[in-house]
């Protein structure tokens, strides 16, 4: 007994001090890309053709990029090119397919609830997570909301075991064609009114399986989204802040 | 029987297609029985179409000898299985027999292992119905009958914040007398998008084979290339690649004793260990901007730069996070009450153990000495006279312990690859692949053994590309742990192989 207390003292205390403090992220960490310059018509064609998976798209000199498609690589030909640079950002999460879409206006962020959703799950919110072809990098990252670092429960949300027990679905993965079914049982089992939160590349737009032959391209074709989180995989503190605006604690 | 029909290679080096002789079906299969008596294993055997017929590729390792061996043959529509002769190989011949419906006969386990569509035109091997995607988890299960026994179904969809996969229980009250694991729900069909690559999108899709193993995965890919393309890339950018691989070993291995620990309700060690997992994984952040290595192994090199200013912040966030480590861990391994819940359970016999063929830390637990970092070290690695790090009991304790062990064995080789690292040499760009060649490259992910096979066609490009990830040995042992225990013990047992179900779905 005494030594696990005295080991408790040596490890001090853990828990993040977010929403309060801004995370610190390691200086390399690829967060909302930023437009930093103009390109040449030409430069911006070959910078759209060069990104592997359509994340790019050009508007007169600029180049947008498609947050729902991008892997926030670090091959980027957009960076290599000098149109965007990846900001320290991690607050990426949004309510609209649209909204993922990073011009030079300002990034509408996730907005909160409408007034009947946030009283029913503004203190309370259980998730269902299914993985449907998920890498287990945002399982892995989701999970580690439970850890005493981030503690997910504070905020009154908590990952369950039963649909049956949930508001919502948390989905990652691109949607393979062997989970499908699961995925949309797991859906109907959750009792009405109920969320869908799309979480990573993958569950938005299909990420690195984009078009390919045994996967969907991700949640939005089979089921409304309500909040969508990217990253390939996103950092806990994005999935954590996109969590926290639906429900208006941000 | 010598076995001249064997050609024997290492990690590093390809064969041109024209110079593996193919052997009759009775050659290969006396001198694959002949390796396999002689101490060797199965690493990789896979098909590839040729004409008419398949061709048959086998990849056997010698873990003494350091040593891979080719052995090739032809086969038609069906043939007599190996599995009866050679367990380790029922995975593979059922893999064999759902991508090119081909049927092993005699093959005492033959069903599905992913539920898609066979690769080729050719009719349903199970009898399901044409035109149409074969439903997952639908195949015979094994049962056992009597008034007393009873069934338990759990998934596709578990009841955490993990991968899908289907687990049958057959149980006796509360022992469990057989499980069976079907897994293909994660399937991507991640080998067939590589045919005629490497594409522009190719390196993306091997960083998830098995996300939590991006560094494995993706140095297992740029070293096959690079092997194909006759490129050798910089010392430092070996070095920078193994301390990687060192990174996430420690990440996963301290996640896992973690989960260990809650899975036996001892919650200070879980807690703790949720923690520095996180901070291990960081580390990997610091160096490429993501947690779990996106970017940061690349042919031909590593993209990222590791000045002297990041070595000593490495340098300096390790030596922090040791004690701390060695703290939680200490802690867990020293309760009479843990050990008591580890000990004993789930054991797997090392018989048992090396005819299922298993790797990693579940084969280590029971005493095989299978460690790719001192059997077959890749790339300029001299490998590591520390290792491998071994247990004999086979049980849940033993494949903790080896984690336990490894995470202060990886701290060391850590500490010595910051201190050496080589001179900066740069990346180099990767030439041309050699066409109607094989290469084979093997690397020690945090799990076990990688094992990534090329073939490439007559210009260069991939025409068959085969991943073992070390998940693909390891479920079998899974399933033989739980024989005779209880069920509430699964997933005490799951957590102490950890497996993964992407990097066996593909």
């Amino acid at each position: 007994m005494l030594s696990i207390i005295r080991e408790r003292f040596r490890q001090g205390h853990r828990t993040g001090k977010f929403p309060k403090e801004a995370p610190q992220l390691p200086a390399r960490f690829r967060g909302l890309p930023e437009p930093v310059g103009d390109l040449s018509l030409s430069a911006c064609s070959r910078a759209v053709a060069n990104c592997p998976f359509g994340a790019l798209r050009s508007s007169a000199n600029r180049l947008h990029v498609d947050l729902g498609r991008c892997l926030f690589c670090a091959d980027c030909p957009a960076v290599a090119a000098g149109a965007i640079m990846f900001s320290n950002d991690y607050r990426l999460a949004a309510r609209c397919r649209d909204d993922l879409l990073r011009g030079e206006e300002e990034y509408r962020l996730a907005k909160q609830l409408d007034k009947q959703m946030l009283k029913l799950f503004g203190r309370s919110l259980k998730l269902r997570q299914v993985s449907a072809g998920g890498c287990n990098a945002c399982e892995a990252d989701l999970n580690v909301l439970g850890t005493l670092v981030f503690d997910l429960a504070r905020f009154g949300i908590q990952f369950v075991a039963s649909p049956r027990h949930a508001d919502g679905i948390m989905v990652t993965g691109p949607v393979t064609e062997n989970m499908k079914s699961a995925v949309l049982d797991t859906y109907a089992a959750i009792p009405a009114p109920k969320l869908v939160i799309a979480s990573g590349a993958c569950a938005i737009g299909g990420g690195p399986f984009c078009n390919c032959p045994e996967t969907h391209n991700g949640i939005g074709d089979l089921l409304p989204v309500d909040l969508y989180i990217p990253g390939c995989p996103p950092h806990p503190y994005t999935a954590l802040d996109g969590l926290l605006r639906l429900l208006g604690k941000l | 029987m010598n076995c001249p029909a064997l050609i024997t290679f290492r990690p590093g080096t390809w064969i041109a297609l024209a110079d593996s002789p193919s052997l009759t079906l009775a050659h290969f299969r006396a001198s694959l029985l002949a390796e396999i008596g002689n101490g060797a294993r199965v690493a990789s055997f896979f098909g590839q179409p040729g004409g008419e017929a398949l061709d048959l590729f086998a990849i056997l390792a010698n873990d003494v000898r350091g040593e891979l061996g080719l052995l090739r043959t032809s086969i038609g529509k069906s043939y007599p299985a190996l599995t009866p002769d050679c367990p380790q190989l029922h995975l593979f011949e059922r893999e064999l027999a759902e991508q090119f419906g081909v049927r092993p006969e005699g093959h005492p386990w033959l069903k599905p292992v992913r539920f898609h569509n066979h690769w080729v035109d050719t009719a349903d091997l199970w009898g399901r119905a044409a035109g149409e995607h074969p439903l997952a988890g639908e195949m015979n299960f094994y049962r056992v009958e009597g008034e007393e026994a009873h069934e338990v179904a759990v998934g596709p969809v578990h009841a955490g914040v993990i991968e899908p996969g289907h687990f049958r229980f057959q149980c006796h009250g509360e022992e469990v007398m057989h499980l069976e694991i079907s897994l293909g729900f994660q399937h991507r069909g991640i080998e067939q998008l590589l045919v005629g690559g490497p594409h522009p999108a190719t390196i993306y899709q091997l960083e998830t084979v098995a996300g939590d193993t991006t560094v494995g995965h993706t140095t297992a890919y740029c070293r096959l290339l690079e092997c194909l393309a006759g490129t050798t890339v910089s010392a430092r950018a070996e070095a920078i690649r193994e301390i990687a691989l060192e990174l996430e070993r420690l990440a996963n291995h301290v996640g896992d004793i973690g989960a260990l620990a809650g899975d036996v309700g001892f919650l200070p060690t879980a807690s703790f260990c949720g923690r520095l997992r996180g901070d291990y994984l960081n580390l990997t952040a610091e160096l490429c901007g993501s947690r779990f290595g996106r970017g940061l192994v690349r042919p031909g090199g590593v993209p990222c730069a590791l000045d002297k200013t990041l070595v000593a912040t490495l340098r300096q966030r390790l030596e922090t996070l040791e004690p701390q480590t060695r703290g939680a861990l200490e802690l867990c391994f020293d309760r009479p009450s843990v050990l008591a819940r580890f000990e004993g359970v789930g054991r797997v016999a090392a018989a048992d153990a090396e005819a299922l063929g298993l790797v990693g830390v579940a084969a280590r637990a029971c005493g095989l000495s299978r460690d790719a970092r001192a059997n077959f070290p890749g790339g300029r690695s001299k490998g590591h006279f520390e290792l491998p790090l071994l247990e004999t009991e086979g049980d849940v304790f033993a494949r903790g312990n080896v984690r336990r062990r490894e995470v202060y064995a990886a701290h060391k080789l850590l500490n010595r690859a910051l201190r050496q690292l080589p001179e900066d040499h740069g990346n180099v760009p990767l030439g041309n692949l050699a066409p109607a060649a094989l290469a084979v490259s093997i690397c020690e992910g945090w799990r076990g053994e990688i094992v990534h096979t090329a073939i490439t066609d007559g210009k260069g490009r991939i025409a068959r590309y085969k991943i073992v990830d070390p998940s693909f040995h390891n479920w079998s042992g899974l399933a033989m742990s739980l024989r005779g225990e209880q069920i509430s013990d699964f997933p005490l047992c799951n957590k102490s192989f950890n497996l993964s179900y992407c990097g066996f779905d593909l």
